[in-house]
């Protein structure tokens, strides 16, 4: 899934302080999930925003909404209505969802709610963590089911650096080292002779030093 | 001969060598550089020039190693993966040649958050293994990354790289170091030693596996200036294993003021002990910020006079 972070709140107030009638819409999807901009964090956003306008002596009109996903023109095309009728959107879908709302509707103002932040999922209750960099030529296959392009600080791909200890990364205490976990998993299937591959420099083409990158799914595309 | 630099010959000669560190500085003064490179001229059969250490931002290790070339002595340049692409890297790479360096030591880099700049972006588009890979395949294929010829004169370098053996998993290290050397390294320098028992084990690792006699293992020490840099050592440097026993020594050596005394005193028996040990091919000193200490305990761990190499 898309994680996605709230934004702080003198963000959102200082890019919202302009307008009269906002329409604050969350996604059904990624950040529901992550309960960044479900609907439930769309009701206190909303609560929130017209609290402070009130203490501020300021009105402002906030319309609340959530739909299934930000990222299909169908389900936007819904609350065209709504929406045209606002001076100005708070997406809290993932910078996605926020984009295609901007695309779809040029003439309103549309701001992020959230800063998209990594491709993961939740470890524990509250917790996520990252898990895929999006590279576009996935490797982990050979290395346990363990990414080690977004799951080590350096993106090594030959093994653990020097300052791989106790099982932890040296940028953080916090962080498992990566490899560490690589190593402990090949070891469990009896694979551990893989490490001594020299695995060559990696093509980043299909990477994000790529962007924007396409996907043409040619049977799938109307011939017109 | 590979690039018949000075380490080299020595190293081949079977001689035991010793390298140690002489960091740029954080500004453009060319003679700071000039002058540690007259301290420790002769002190050393080649000094590593390190490249932005801890992600600090220092003079290019390139540019120094020219400056302490034109000193007359031999630098061995250090070149991290952490601020350049795989193109930037092999340009450097023949910059460096032509500027008279034939050492080089092939480095992943400490991460940028423990520098001076941690809001930048790491670059880390190769891994040390793989610039390894490259600095010998532009040597010895004369072959660029890419797979083009390389049509004019190569840079012959002799080839480094670094290992921890106390980094974890434990086991891994000698497999890593021998990755290393598989990809090409000639000559390898450890992490600083304090736990010369653990570094016994892994060098028994090593010798078991060979790897002595495909590379020259250069034995990293460093002497301790203070019971705060014993603390600092220990706490906050990753990958870095200082025993107990050492932490009390430095401690009671600070109530008697004789920190430095005590910290140059357990480098030279490190360097006693590790001499002793079968594989180990030389030192390399890593006096970080504290240079002057590198003539006396060379002189002191009687290594000195250097041999020279000159016909």
């Amino acid at each position: 899934m898309i994680v996605a972070d709230s934004k702080p709140f003198h963000e959102i107030e200082q890019m919202l302080s302009e307008f009269k009638k906002v329409y604050i819409v969350g996604c059904g999807s990624c950040v529901t999930i992550c309960h960044t901009g479900g609907e439930k964090q769309v009701a206190e956003l909303a609560a929130k925003i017209r609290l402070t306008a009130k203490l501020k002596g300021k009105s402002i009109e906030v319309i609340e909404d959530s739909i299934l996903r930000q990222c299909e023109w169908e389900f936007i095309e819904e609350v065209k209505n709504v929406v045209e009728d606002c001076d100005a959107v708070l997406s809290l879908a993932c910078g996605i969802g926020v984009q295609y709302m901007a695309e779809r509707f040029p003439n309103v103002r549309v701001f992020p709610g959230v800063n998209t932040t990594f491709m993961g999922g939740p470890t524990e209750q509250g917790v996520f963590w990252e898990r895929c960099a999006g590279c576009g030529n996935c490797i982990i296959g050979t290395t346990g089911g363990l990414c080690p392009v977004s799951r080590c600080a350096k993106s090594l791909l030959n093994g653990p650096c020097g300052g791989s200890q106790n099982g932890k990364c040296e940028v953080s205490q916090e962080t498992p080292c990566v490899w560490n976990q690589i190593y402990d998993q090949l070891d469990t299937q009896q694979l551990l002779s893989t490490m001594e591959n020299i695995v060559p420099p990696k093509d980043w083409r299909t990477g994000a030093e790529n962007h924007p990158r396409k996907m043409v799914l040619e049977h799938l595309v109307m011939k017109k | 001969m590979k690039s018949g630099s000075n380490l080299e010959k020595i190293l081949c000669s079977g001689k035991f060598a010793v390298t140690a560190e002489l960091g740029p500085p954080r500004g453009a003064e060319r003679s700071i550089i000039e002058k540690k490179a007259e301290m420790l001229k002769g002190y050393g059969d080649a000094f590593n020039i390190t490249d932005c250490q801890t992600a600090v931002v220092r003079m290019s290790s390139i540019a120094a190693g020219r400056i302490v070339i034109d000193a007359g002595v031999e630098p061995i340049i250090q070149m991290t993966c952490r601020d350049r692409n795989r193109i930037a890297i092999q340009s450097d790479l023949l910059g460096a040649a032509a500027l008279g360096a034939k050492n080089v030591l092939c480095l992943t880099g400490d991460h940028q958050k423990f520098g001076d700049h941690p809001m930048a972006k790491g670059v880390f588009d190769i891994d040390s293994i793989q610039l390894i890979q490259i600095v010998k395949a532009l040597r010895d294929e004369k072959q660029f990354q890419c797979g083009q010829e390389l049509k004019a004169e190569e840079p012959r370098f002799f080839i480094g790289a670094a290992e921890n053996p106390f980094a974890d998993p434990f086991k891994y290290r000698a497999v890593r170091l021998a990755k290393k050397i598989r990809a090409g390294a000639d000559f390898i320098q450890t992490q600083i030693i304090y736990n010369v028992k653990k570094f016994k084990e892994w060098m028994k690792m090593v010798t078991d596996m060979g790897l002595h006699e495909k590379a020259y293992i250069l034995a990293g020490v460093a002497p301790l200036k203070s019971k705060g840099m014993a603390k600092h050592m220990k706490n906050n440097v990753p990958g870095m294993d200082v025993p107990d026993e050492v932490m009390d020594r430095m401690t009671a050596a600070a109530e008697a003021k004789k920190g430095k005394e005590e910290g140059i005193k357990i480098c030279l028996e490190v360097i006693e002990q590790v001499r002793e040990i079968k594989g180990v091919a030389g030192v390399h000193i890593m006096a970080v910020e504290w240079e002057e200490a590198v003539p006396e305990i060379v002189k002191q761990a009687g290594l000195h006079p250097r041999p020279s190499t000159e016909n």
